[in-house]
């Protein structure tokens, strides 16, 4: 925190900021030095775990198999219990990771075609995980800088309109003018839809939980009418935008069946930019400042309308980007199902990584892998893929209210606040 | 001025002369769009007809005709004349009755024109216009049941949906829509058990609550649709509660076909709205919910127990909500289907801002927000070149705009949002 320079602000707003952002920053942890990891990093965990044991409940309660085992006898029933739970959550982490008996098969056999499609579940969950880190991000800054943006979903649809729209008009540029430009449309297109929510917040104080809500579902809207209109595919009977030009495609690094791309470095690279924006520039000290305390941030001189608009602005590009990457990565078309409710679930990614960009990296990577396992879990062992959106349900609901998880584990109450976000009405 | 309660308070509001200038401006603007994009392309002399029967009333009235374009240009006139006045004097108090006026103008004009040379049935549009109203208004009074406690609920629609699928799974294995209704209100209230739990006892942010609440609700009725209802029809099957027609009243030309040959949805819509808007603004119940949600600190001072008030508000909240998703089953569809609900518990939150927290309010949003539905669906048959997804957008443009304060202001309860803490 010592890089950090006040801008151009006389000596009492130094020590006014000194103060907020002495306040801001989470306490040295002094109550938990006497061992082990601290609770920051341990309710995480703790959560994830409980989130799996609620889900192995769920998954018991809603087997028929078990009722018909506990029909039969007492001991057939709790063999049916595990047996289900096993197979699941073995189905689970095979999809998610890969078979370790095939991997190592594999590379026994020193089949690089063998190799590649052993890893491949492990890098389809890569491949999941980056428009988790995207939309992850696009929240996390949003929350560092006490806005809520919960219009991730509708900042990502824009996102991908533009990206798409950019992908198959032009034609004819070299990929690396084609891809950048499409990829910069994207976050522009998601930007928009960011600004203007940030914009009524500080012009109007017009909630920015309400509006975001009501611009998801107007970017639904459009994104309908685009697909059976404007930018229908012709000749499709679908409501599907034409084929991507190839030259706007992430590319990807092995062939075809194996679809990790370009897109997860890009992620990788975004998060360590939002890192050091938010930790390493005025611009980001200014934007976390007015986060943690708007009042403090105004007397120490710094702009909160500028500094609110844009966070919103650059949270719904980063949004917008996690829309690009899907369809210049993944799909190379647009269609009205290419998102499976990111924007929504990356509320929870940035909870769970305490808004910060490795954290969410971290949790990203975490729902990416299970989300992935679970396709492989509802083809194997007969569980519907939505377990995941109630997995994350609990994990979320724990991550908010750790007092839940501190009372499961008799854990400590840490010295300080947890304050993880600023807590608001809708009057702002 | 936030700390003053109770609808006394609006009824001395001033209107800004920003807001009257903006207001006036919009009035003549709806005139000019009446006459710039609705008169192109209409003949002299041609002719609206509106239906003013079903088919199946026994009595049949004659249908009403009116001259297309000199009915617009009509309406495009006192809608400017009205922005005219609006502009040098200013309707004072009653400006939210003109400006619902003039609204009313620029939809009877839309659909005067919509329906040009063609024949609109009035009747059965209303009466869509009502069903589908519904379950928006029925989510936005169980957004103001919380929110005037103080707890934001963006939950609905999850409340909703679960409420959706409990009552065909449950309403399927007894085979009895009262059973499958009442489950689907345990349900709600169970949702909002947890959502209350998390935010008044756990003090965690309501709007990350609601979304826990909206997450799970989307995966437990798609893992069980998926799981049980796909799979076993017989499980997805409820019987539905069809058309109960009021005897006498439902002959009551006009008014019986659309407001007493409903389903019970509907009528219990309309009793909870003038229930909860008595209980809000006349009884001592209500008037402390509003104090825990305006001041809960006055009103903990004052003996009143916030987090017990606020608790019952969100549960009872929950269970309105419960009771929308049974009309989705059991009161339309028959059958659940995955997300189904569409954001229509997100159209009710957004009518509860709309009608400013007020039942009566939110029913009006809902049933505009329902006419905009119910046109959507009509376009095609109409064969009007709007896109129907415009009119869709339109609930939710139409509260950014009341939400910025351009017309009218949106004021939620003071404590609304911010958990209490005992001291």
């Amino acid at each position: 925190m010592s890089s950090e320079k006040t801008p151009q602000s006389p000596d009492l707003g130094k020590l006014v900021l000194e103060e907020i952002n002495h306040e801001a920053a989470p306490p040295p942890q002094p109550g938990q030095r006497k061992r082990g990891i601290p609770q920051s990093v341990l309710i995480p965990l703790l959560a994830v775990l409980t989130g799996l044991i609620f889900g192995a409940i769920f998954i018991i309660v809603t087997s028929q198999e078990v009722y018909s085992g506990f029909g039969q006898s007492f001991s057939a029933g709790l063999t049916a219990m595990w047996d289900v739970v096993a197979r699941s959550y073995t189905a689970l982490f095979t999809g998610a990771l890969g078979d370790p008996v095939r991997i190592i098969n594999a590379l026994q056999s020193g089949n690089a075609l063998e190799i590649r499609r052993a890893f491949n579940p492990f890098l389809e969950s890569l491949v999941t995980s980056t428009p988790y880190i995207f939309a992850g991000l696009a929240v996390a800054l949003g929350f560092r800088a006490g806005v809520f943006n919960i219009g991730a979903e509708g900042q990502l649809f824009m996102g991908a309109i533009t990206a798409t729209y950019v992908g198959y008009k032009l034609v004819g540029l070299p990929m690396i003018v084609h891809l950048p430009l499409a990829l910069l449309a994207g976050a522009l297109g998601g930007a928009i839809w960011g600004f203007i929510p940030g914009w009524l917040k500080a012009k109007t104080g017009g909630h920015e939980v309400i509006n975001t809500i009501m611009m998801n579902y107007i970017a639904f809207r459009l994104s309908e009418w685009l697909l059976t209109g404007p930018m229908k595919r012709p000749g499709s009977f679908n409501p599907v935008s034409p084929e991507i030009q190839p030259s706007a495609w992430l590319p990807r690094f092995f062939e075809d069946p194996i679809r990790f791309h370009l897109g997860f470095f890009l992620a990788l690279g975004m998060a360590y930019v939002v890192y050091w924006f938010l930790f390493k520039t005025t611009w980001g000290f200014e934007l976390r400042t007015v986060g943690s305390n708007p009042y403090g941030a105004k007397y120490a001189g710094m702009n909160v309308t500028r500094n609110t608009i844009l966070a919103m602005t650059l949270s719904g590009a980063l949004a917008g980007l996690a829309g690009a990457n899907e369809v210049l990565g993944v799909n190379h078309f647009l269609a009205m199902a290419f998102s499976s409710g990111y924007g929504f679930d990356s509320i929870a990614l940035a909870l769970l990584g305490n808004n910060h960009p490795v954290g969410v990296v971290l949790a990203s990577l975490l729902f990416g892998t299970l989300r992935n396992g679970a396709t492989r879990m509802q083809l194997s062992a007969d569980i519907p893929i939505d377990i995941i959106s109630v997995l994350q349900a609990v994990i979320l609901a724990f991550i908010a209210a750790p007092a839940i998880i501190r009372s499961l584990y008799r854990l400590r109450k840490p010295a300080e606040g947890e304050g993880l976000i600023t807590i608001k009405g809708w009057g702002g | 001025m936030a700390t003053t309660t109770s609808a006394f308070h609006r009824k001395i509001e001033v209107v800004s002369p920003t807001r009257q200038r903006v207001m006036g401006i919009l009035f003549i603007l709806l005139g000019l769009i009446l006459v710039f994009f609705f008169t192109p392309g209409l003949s002299q002399g041609q002719i609206t007809t509106f239906g003013l029967s079903l088919a199946t009333s026994d009595i049949q009235l004659p249908p009403w005709q009116v001259h297309t374009l000199p009915t617009l240009y009509g309406l495009a006139v006192a809608s400017a004349i009205l922005g005219g006045i609006q502009l040098a004097r200013g309707f004072g108090r009653y400006t939210n009755w003109v400006l619902g006026l003039v609204v009313g103008f620029f939809i009877f004009g839309f659909l005067v024109w919509a329906a040009a040379g063609k024949s609109l049935n009035l009747v059965g549009m209303f009466n869509t216009t009502l069903s589908r109203s519904v379950p928006i208004t029925l989510g936005a009074l169980s957004g103001i049941l919380c929110e005037r406690s103080g707890v934001v609920n963006i939950a609905i629609e999850g409340m909703m949906l679960t409420g959706a699928m409990v009552s065909a799974l449950v309403g399927s294995i007894t085979q009895n829509a009262w059973l499958g209704l009442l489950a689907a209100i345990l349900a709600g209230a169970l949702l909002a058990l947890v959502h209350a739990v998390l935010s008044i006892k756990y003090k965690t942010n309501q709007i990350v609550s609601g979304t826990v609440i909206n997450i799970f609700a989307t995966g437990l009725t798609s893992y069980i649709s998926a799981k049980f209802l796909q799979v076993n029809q017989a499980l997805n099957n409820p019987p539905t509660f069809g058309g109960t027609p009021i005897p006498l009243l439902s002959e009551i030309p006009i008014l019986g076909p659309v407001l007493f040959n409903n389903s019970i949805f509907v009528y219990v819509m309309f009793i909870l709205l003038f229930v909860l808007n008595v209980a809000l603004f006349q009884t001592r119940w209500g008037l402390r919910l509003r104090a825990v949600g305006e001041h809960p600190k006055a009103a903990d001072t004052l003996g009143i127990d916030v987090f017990k008030t606020r608790y019952m508000a969100v549960v009872l909240g929950g269970m309105v909500a419960g009771f929308a998703g049974g009309y989705f089953t059991l009161g339309s569809a028959g059958r659940f289907d995955e997300v189904m609900t569409a954001g229509r518990g997100f159209i009710g939150l957004a009518a509860m801002i709309f009608g400013n927290w007020n039942p009566f309010g939110a029913f009006g949003a809902g049933l505009l927000f329902g006419f905009a539905d119910a046109l959507a669906s009509r376009l095609a048959i109409l064969g009007i070149a709007i896109p129907s997804q415009f009119l869709l957008m339109a609930p939710y443009i139409a509260t950014m705009i009341v939400l910025a304060g351009v017309i009218g202001r949106a004021r939620p309860p003071a404590a609304d949002g911010i958990p209490y803490e005992k001291e």
